[in-house]
């Protein structure tokens, strides 16, 4: 559906997309994942049209995204960042001209009707958007994506801004457009791309750092192990070399915290056989007090600080 | 076309909606009817419409821009123009939509004025001739204020900056005589030419005409020049190209 090869996109002399290539295959759910500034919007924007790639081939169901670009905008239903949306129409206005403008000719009112059922906005049909509040403003915007049918759906950062009761039901309806849709979204929220997506893409820098689903993301990663321990501090002992001297420990970081009377570590541990006991183990031998001491899931959150701090 | 329709309408909608295409009627009908009534009221006025003329093509320097600053920066402002751009829309589809709506509004205006002619038959005897030319000419004069409205609200997503850039480059080209007269050759021809209405006589109440210079001068004295109907539309075509061009380049950024 989706075939990006060797695609840079610079700002002036900045590169916010470099040399990236990956493809997607119809009926796939892609979350693009990535901090702030790492290129997500940038590579969608590329993706719908609206901007040229500045190096490297870019096509859309079939079609060249530069010299086919009619063909392939029309695969396309988008929904930008921040939600554009025209704040003197009614909601029902807006999805009727979103559909002419989108070449839709004939059904538009029945369309529209369904559209507005999926998207649970049947009670503010004839309201100004002007007065909706964000989370049903963000509905509208999904509304307008889907309503020309497109076989690719786009959307960047659905969930930013709104509550958190309402990022749920978004969610939802987002993950029930998956399955008719070839859908791409973007996220710095880890939960939901795991939730939504079969398959992440982890953008750093304009670059992609890792293309997997999550479950073999996390795998890859587990050969680590995180345990957080809370003591109270020997002064004849040096508790971060003592830790280093061990064969299995691969880091030790201490979360300071000048008030708390007890010092916080994070250790990485090589394997997760017994870590934890032998950790134990050598603070007691020591004459350390022990307060606390845990073993951390590894997140996707460190899988997606680790990837992208390397 | 059916794209061009679909921008028209929408934008013709919004007008409606809004205060500013009311406020922007209203302002112009009590303007013209000042120049209308000042220009026909003393005891052997000559019964013709050249104040309204006189108060139209000066007040539209700024009345122009108000109807048209919001039709491309507040697309940038909202974000919305990344909506039509992503859309299999064509920028001249959506520029020239544009202009029509605005037209349009224009058109609406024009047409409530009829009622100063009426007045006129009911208590003299005018002629129909330069009637009909003024209209025509104000018509084709709109046509290039708003343009020129148009390719100033392209330039920023800021209304205000829009306003003060489109009545700023309409103000210049309506007193372009004073700088022209006084520069000789090849440079002084061509910024003669470029004047778009008449200048100061309309604030000579002695004769309450359109200047003699500029393009609009025929047409207020019942000629009809096809020079000046070239121009005018030319000045149109121009400045919506133009308006095209930055929205295409945009894209490149």
């Amino acid at each position: 559906m989706i075939k990006i090869s060797n695609m840079s996109k610079y700002y002036g002399d900045y590169p916010a997309v470099l040399d990236v290539s990956f493809s997607i295959e119809k009926g796939e759910t892609v979350g693009l994942l990535g901090p702030n500034g790492a290129g997500k919007s940038t590579t969608m924007k590329v993706m719908t049209g609206y901007t040229p790639p500045t190096n490297g081939k870019v096509s859309v169901g079939g079609y060249d995204i530069v010299d086919k670009s009619f063909e392939a905008r029309k695969q396309i239903g988008y929904l930008p960042e921040n939600v554009p949306l025209y704040l003197d129409m009614t909601v029902k206005e807006y999805l009727h001209f979103m559909a002419s403008i989108r070449g839709m000719k004939k059904g538009i009112s029945k369309r529209a009707d369904e559209v507005i059922d999926i998207t649970g906005l049947e009670t503010y049909r004839d309201v100004i958007i002007g007065k909706l509040s964000k989370g049903y403003r963000q509905r509208t915007g999904i509304a307008q994506s889907i309503i020309h049918k497109p076989k690719i759906l786009i959307m960047d950062e659905p969930t930013i801004g709104i509550d958190p009761v309402q990022v749920v039901e978004t969610r939802k309806l987002i993950q029930s457009l998956g399955g008719e849709h070839t859908l791409i979204l973007s996220s710095h929220i880890l939960p939901e791309v795991t939730t939504i997506c079969k398959r992440v893409l982890v953008i750093h820098d304009g670059k992609i750092v890792a293309d997997d689903t999550p479950n073999n993301l996390s795998k890859r990663l587990q050969s680590t192990q995180v345990c957080e321990v809370s003591i109270t501090e020997n002064n004849d002992v040096n508790f971060i070399k003592l830790l280093r001297g061990e064969s299995y420990v691969v880091d030790v970081r201490s979360k300071f915290d000048n008030n708390s009377e007890y010092k916080d570590y994070i250790i990485e541990t090589s394997s997760n056989d017994g870590a934890e006991e032998k950790i134990a183990k050598l603070i007691v031998d020591n004459g350390i007090g022990l307060h606390k001491l845990n073993s951390l899931p590894l997140t996707l959150e460190e899988i997606f600080l680790q990837l992208t701090s390397e | 076309m059916n794209n061009i329709y679909t921008i028209f309408k929408k934008e013709l909608l919004s007008y409606i909606k809004s205060p500013m295409a009311y406020i922007v009627a209203a302002s112009f009908f009590t303007v013209t009817g000042f120049f209308f009534i000042a220009s026909v009221s003393d005891a052997f006025s000559e019964a013709s419409i050249r104040g309204f003329l006189a108060g139209a093509v000066f007040f539209l320097i700024f009345l122009s821009p108000a109807l048209t600053m919001r039709l491309i920066a507040e697309e940038q402002k909202l974000g919305t123009m990344e909506l039509l751009m992503t859309s299999p829309l064509k920028e001249h589809e959506i520029v020239i939509g544009k202009f029509f709506a605005s037209f349009a509004i224009v058109l609406f205006m024009l047409a409530g004025t009829f009622f100063y002619p009426i007045i006129l038959f009911i208590f003299g005897v005018p002629d129909l001739g330069p009637i009909f030319t003024g209209y025509l000419g104000l018509i084709l004069y709109s046509c290039s204020t708003l343009s020129i409205g148009i390719f100033a609200s392209s330039l920023s997503s800021n209304q205000l900056v829009s306003l003060v850039v489109g009545s700023g480059i309409l103000t210049l080209l309506t007193f372009i005589d004073f700088v022209s007269e006084r520069v000789s050759g090849v440079l002084g021809t061509i910024l003669n030419e470029m004047q778009l209405g008449g200048s100061f006589s309309v604030f000579d109440t002695s004769s309450f005409g359109i200047a003699e210079k500029g393009h609009f001068a025929d047409f207020a004295r019942g000629i009809v020049s096809i020079y000046d109907i070239v121009f005018y539309i030319s000045i149109s075509i121009i400045f919506l190209l133009s308006t095209i061009l930055i929205l295409e380049t945009r894209r490149w950024k």
